[in-house]
């Protein structure tokens, strides 16, 4: 059991994941818009965006975001990463209301509301699935997840 | 009715989500092969930590479906609407993910991980529109 536990530190990690990858994508989008649009056609113009001080710090956030998602990964299922932090789109969402002013429809309210909801499931669960010999993963008696078949 | 058009649309964003979800298995089973980096940081330092992921087959390989996912992404959106193609990706993405978890990386995805898994994805479709 002894990596299957989740401490504070790794929770820690893991709001560390939802911010950098929101506030990077953000960063991206803030930096993009300064630009203009690029047309696929002349991909080289990218290039300049590398001198945007808001596209550079978003590549930043993102490479943190890279480290601290393998850190995630490499003590907690997939299954549980990706939703519990998927409250980074809710954060985008926020920021782009708040921040860049854009508009927030009831229907995306009801994106939030329901990604809310996802990510309050899945992590009430055991975040590590072990996987012993005979024996499949240890859960807590609340967990309350029927398993036919097992003795 | 289904127009060419259609299954064109349709077969982007399935390779889109194919490769998106072999680069996310295939990096989070480099992980698991690798270990606890807290550990391993513990021990040879963040550069050895560092060294020891970006030195793993899988994860090699993870990255490189991940790539091919950013360009067919980038290809779809040069010949349909980003307001269709990124959403419907993004949150498929969810569900193919914890269908390949349970198949490949053997996690124990039970009623609740499916719930969670199910709302994030209708969540994002909505949010993304």
């Amino acid at each position: 059991m002894v990596h299957s536990t989740m401490n504070a530190r790794r929770y820690l990690i893991l709001a560390v994941v939802t911010l950098t990858g929101s506030f990077g994508d953000t960063f991206l989008s803030v930096g993009m818009k300064h630009l203009g649009p690029v047309s696929l056609s002349h991909l080289d113009s990218l290039l300049t965006a590398l001198r945007n001080p808001w596209v550079l710090g978003g590549i930043a956030l993102l490479i943190g975001f890279f480290a601290s998602y393998l850190t995630a990964l490499s003590w907690a299922d997939l299954t549980f990463v990706l939703p519990a932090t998927s409250l980074g789109y809710v954060v985008v969402a926020l920021l782009s209301k708040f921040w860049l002013h854009e508009q927030i429809s009831l229907l995306r309210w009801l994106g939030i509301l329901l990604i809310t909801a996802g990510v309050g499931f899945v992590t009430r669960g055991p975040s590590f699935t072990e996987h012993a010999k005979a024996d499949p993963a240890p859960e807590p008696v609340s967990a309350g997840v029927s398993r036919a078949g097992q003795p | 009715m289904i127009t060419a058009e259609g299954f064109g649309l349709a077969g982007m964003i399935a390779s889109i989500v194919f490769t998106a979800t072999a680069g996310d298995v295939l990096t989070a089973s480099a992980m698991r092969q690798i270990g606890d980096l807290d550990d391993i940081r513990g021990v040879k330092g963040l550069f050895g930590a560092i060294v020891a992921v970006v030195t793993n087959l899988r994860f090699v390989s993870g990255v490189f479906c991940m790539a091919l996912s950013f360009f067919s992404l980038l290809f779809a959106l040069s010949h349909a609407d980003v307001s269709l193609v990124a959403p419907a990706s993004a949150s498929l993405t969810f569900v193919s993910n914890a269908v390949a978890a349970r198949f490949f990386l053997k996690e124990n995805v039970d009623r609740r991980r499916w719930m969670a898994a199910v709302c994030v994805c209708v969540g994002v479709a909505l949010l993304a529109r």
